[in-house]
């Protein structure tokens, strides 16, 4: 068999990867298995039984819980061994991540700042000392960590952040002043990773204790969701922060903030997929038992739907997160996490990859707002009241799209990032785009009907990609450097190159799954992919049409549209029918069981 | 001390079961497998025992290659080995056959206490235990809450309920107990715990390296045959009993158990 192949950022677009080439759900080893099914048992274990007591803010309670994680090793995957940390691949951690969410926002907010963006800035980018001081605190959950950068004046644009930090006059100090908003885990944090700047515009990252003097907390927001999470600014009044305690560099905070948000971003992929399972399956039995008109409302074809387009976004969701997990573990391979240098090397690497992440962040937080919803609609009334579940998690979804930068900015960032990888040489994009303009000079569709078990949904996948291009191109030929302002075609970009992401990284699992345990085993899996590409391949075909028509006109688009159209033709499927199988296969079990752990 | 727990994979609790076409076992596939719950208890005892005389656990499943993951999870929560008998000789094997299979594994190994579940929450026969201390010629103490090891690791005190009461059995070791639920909190398997679990030892043994055979175990080798497995009566749905004040509920639910159930 072949090896998984280490792709560079954004590769996906202009190369077609083998199956094999692809890390999937169907790949997990055995220990990662047990690492997902304990996970999965503290959980179920710990957290479920409580999850009442838990929507309701109760700090000891969660200091406890996160305690209790930290002894199973389940707060430090991403931590070194040396430094208390379990030390696992990124696949692993997804895992975690994923398993030990069973919906319950209050937890998941501190876990995740804990576990994430509260920890790992000092795992990338901390000293030896930071990382001996701080890590097996944090690994053991001994220290609550909070990540301190939105001010109410400065949330997605956080580099120009207002606190300031000045230097004392014997050089031992910076006296740090100013206040941040939002800080999740403010209430009952031991550390503080937090941005000033030095000098008026050196911004710069700093580890303060909370314990230090001169820092106080406002009162608890009253927030939308996340009730069982604390979230409250933070003021720091002439606070004595050690030189000892800079994070990364002086004037280099950038590079901290951003790094870590990378992180951030393929972790929080990975909560919506525990969290969309979770809900699904409540909502399936909740179907199966409500009877409407003489039936289990399960057996009404407009449910089916509903619970076929949730298994099929997870599935495809679920698939983005391990291709890019698996990647990660590509980059980061033969880093020595305990070196001196492991945390700029790690970062350096993760980096090449913000393009995915950003992908993985956007796709999952959308396709968790859209499972909260539809299963709130399954329930119909019910789903609108208190005390099920399904209405604290509908609640607890949305802050997903607007935290660890907004879905607005991650999709700037995937153009931003594809046009810099162009721009420095990393991808030949604009050979790509002109390889694109030869051959639509001379291609002809075929005309075959006859095809084998996804090979069209190969050409589909293909296709797109060239659409993709085409339309890339064109904006960037008409805008050049100022395409940034055009936000707009930027977002439709964006959008373009997650749906082929998207449906790159689910065909590539069916044919994997298929090509390993045959047509009858994978036929969910095949049916979840070909409705994906189907719906997904004719918003590429309208999105392309859209940035065509808002940069050119008369002779030029009419020119562009029929280049267009030679790509997007199709057949399509029976895509009803295809749904009715998946929600036929999940509705007997009650839950979505497409991976196996 | 060295000591010995017996394992067993049974299909998770949760998992719903169907039939297989010979209507004389269950269907395998989409079972999602696990530690049988009562010698996830025997584990934990077994750890516990470890952690203050020192000494080695080693847990020995029989079954096919699944029952790997479910070695490794003990292993993972801290025991040292496993051993797994793998044969397709043990298919259809009753309660005896399994006994006499870990007997054949068990004798040549060194221990002071062997520990198992007090039944498989799949077939609940509840008798492994007692046969394989049988053969083996040992004390055992079955269905047990609480276990005491002298300071001197000579002998065992084990606390089992009855009605109304406890009873306190001591014996002295080798011995074998069977765990009850109650006789303590399973941990969970740490991260780093699964991690070590991936180096230690696993060995897999067939019918014939035990000196074995095949006419002892298996089918040939039942004294029991299972004729038939039916589920079990579909559960008519509830009743709730009606009333707006407590007394008015009471009232209704005593003349439901009367006129209805007929129970008083
Ligand atoms: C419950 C909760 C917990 C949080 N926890 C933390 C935490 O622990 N630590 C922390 O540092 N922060 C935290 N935050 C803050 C969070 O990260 C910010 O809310 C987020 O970054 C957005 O910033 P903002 O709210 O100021 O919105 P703004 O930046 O004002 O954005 C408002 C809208 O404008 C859009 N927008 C902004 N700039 C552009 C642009 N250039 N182009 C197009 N559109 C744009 C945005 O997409 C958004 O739709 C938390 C917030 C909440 C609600
Ligand atoms: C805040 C609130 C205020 C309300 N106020 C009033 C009021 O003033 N007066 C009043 O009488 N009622 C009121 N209702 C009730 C409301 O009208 C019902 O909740 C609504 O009619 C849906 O019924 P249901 O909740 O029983 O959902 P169900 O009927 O159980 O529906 C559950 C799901 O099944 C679907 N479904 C049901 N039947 C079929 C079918 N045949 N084919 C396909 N799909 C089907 C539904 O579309 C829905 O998605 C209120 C409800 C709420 C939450």
């Amino acid at each position: 068999m072949a090896e998984l192949k280490l792709f560079k950022g954004g590769e996906f677009l202009i190369t077609d990867a083998l199956p094999e080439e692809v890390f999937t759900p169907e790949d997990f080893t055995n220990e990662q298995r047990l690492i997902a099914k304990s996970a999965e048992e503290f959980g179920l274990g710990e957290l479920a039984p409580r999850r009442d007591e838990l929507e309701e803010l109760n700090e000891e309670l969660l200091k406890s819980l996160l305690r209790s994680a930290g002894e199973l090793g389940l707060l430090s995957t991403d931590m070194p061994e040396i430094y208390g940390g379990s030390e696992l691949d990124k696949v692993s951690s997804v895992l975690v991540t994923e398993k030990i969410n069973q919906g319950i926002g209050g937890f998941l907010l501190a876990y995740g700042v804990q576990t994430g963006i509260g920890s790992l800035p000092i795992v990338f980018f901390g000293t030896p000392e930071q990382k001996k001081k701080y890590l097996p605190k944090l690994a053991s959950g001994e220290m609550i960590g909070a990540y301190a950068l939105t001010e109410s004046a400065h949330g997605s644009d956080a580099l120009t952040a207002e606190t300031t930090a000045v230097l004392s006059e014997d050089g031992k100090y910076y006296i740090v002043n100013g206040q941040k908003q939002f800080i999740s885990n403010a209430g009952f944090c031991d550390l503080i990773l937090t941005y000033a700047q030095v000098d008026g515009t050196q911004f710069t990252g700093f580890i303060i204790e909370r314990k230090w003097d001169g820092i106080s907390v406002d009162e608890e927001e009253k927030k939308m969701g996340m009730h069982g999470g604390s979230t409250r600014s933070i003021i720091f009044q002439d606070v004595k922060v050690p030189v000892e305690n800079v994070l990364g560099e002086v004037g280099r905070g950038h590079i901290v903030a951003l790094n870590t948000l990378n992180i951030g971003r393929y972790k929080l992929g990975a909560a919506t997929v525990g969290v969309c399972k979770f809900l699904i399956a409540d909502a399936i039995k909740y179907a199966k038992t409500r009877i409407q008109f003489g039936r289990p409302i399960s057996q009404f074809g407009l449910i089916k739907h509903k619970i076929a387009e949730m298994v099929i976004k997870i599935y495809v969701n679920e698939s983005i997160g391990y291709r890019i997990a698996g990647l990660l573990d590509l980059a980061l391979q033969g880093i020595d996490p305990s070196s001196e240098n492991a945390g700029k090397k790690t970062g350096e690497a993760l980096r090449k990859y913000a393009l995915e992440c950003s992908i993985n962040k956007v796709f999952g937080s959308e396709v968790l707002d859209y499972t909260v919803d539809e299963c709130v609609q399954i329930m119909g009334g019910y789903g609108y009241i208190q005390d099920n579940l399904i209405e604290s998690a509908y609640r607890d979804s949305r802050i997903n799209r607007i935290w660890e930068g907004t879905n607005e900015i991650n999709r700037l960032l995937i153009v931003d990032r594809l046009m810099k990888a162009s721009m420095k040489g990393e991808l030949p994009l604009l050979d790509a785009v002109k390889a694109v303009m030869e051959d639509l000079m001379s291609y002809r569709p075929s005309m075959s009907e006859e095809e084998g078990l996804l090979e069209k949904e190969q050409k589909m996948v293909a296709h797109a990609k060239k659409m993709g291009l085409l339309a890339a191109g064109a904006a960037t030929k008409k805008y050049m450097d100022k395409l940034a302002n055009e936000q707009e075609v930027v977002a439709l970009i964006a959008d373009i190159i997650i749906e082929i992401f998207a449906m790159e990284s689910a065909l590539l699992r069916a044919r994997k799954k298929f090509q390993k345990d045959g047509e009858e085993k994978s036929k969910i899996h095949i049916a979840a992919t070909r409705v994906y590409i189907n719906d997904s391949f004719q918003r590429v075909d309208i999105m392309t049409k859209q940035v065509f028509a808002a940069i050119s006109e008369g002779e030029e688009l009419r020119t562009q549209l029929m280049g267009l159209k030679k790509f997007a033709r199709f057949t399509p499927i029976n895509t009803i029918a295809l749904r009715r199988e998946i929600a036929d296969s999940v509705i007997p079990v009650a839950r979505y069981n497409l991976t196996k752990i | 001390m060295n000591i010995l727990v017996c394992l067993k994979q049974v299909p998770d609790t949760e998992t719903q079961i169907k039939i297989a076409p010979d209507g004389m076992s269950i269907a395998t596939e989409n079972i999602k497998w696990i530690i049988n719950p009562y010698d996830e208890y025997a584990v934990e005892e077994a750890l516990r025992i470890k952690e203050k005389f020192g000494g080695e656990v080693t847990i020995i499943g029989v079954g096919p290659k699944r029952v790997t993951e479910s070695i490794r999870t003990a292993l993972a929560m801290g025991a040292d080995k496993g051993i797994l008998v793998d044969d397709p000789a043990i298919t259809g094997s009753d309660s005896l056959g399994i006994a006499r299979i870990l007997s054949a594994v068990i004798k040549d190994l060194d221990y002071d206490i062997i520990l198992c579940g007090k039944q498989g929450v799949d077939d609940d026969y509840g008798i492994v235990g007692s046969i394989l201390a049988e053969l083996l010629g040992i004390p055992q103490i079955s269905v047990v809450i609480k276990v005491e090891v002298s300071e001197d690791a000579s002998t065992v005190k084990a606390h089992r309920e009855v009605e109304g009461g406890t009873l306190v059995i001591e014996s002295a070791l080798p011995a074998l107990i069977t765990a009850q639920k109650g006789l303590n909190e399973p941990r969970y398997a740490s991260l780093p715990g699964i991690m070590k679990a991936k180096k230690k030892p696993l060995d897999a043994k067939t019918i014939a390296d035990l000196g074995l055979d095949a006419s002892q175990v298996g089918e040939n080798g039942a004294k029991i045959k299972i004729k038939q497995i039916t589920p079990p009566e579909e559960r008519k749905a509830g009743k709730i009993v009606e009333g707006e004040t407590p007394q008015e509920m009471a009232a209704n639910l005593t003349r439901l158990l009367h006129e209805e159930a007929k129970v008083i």
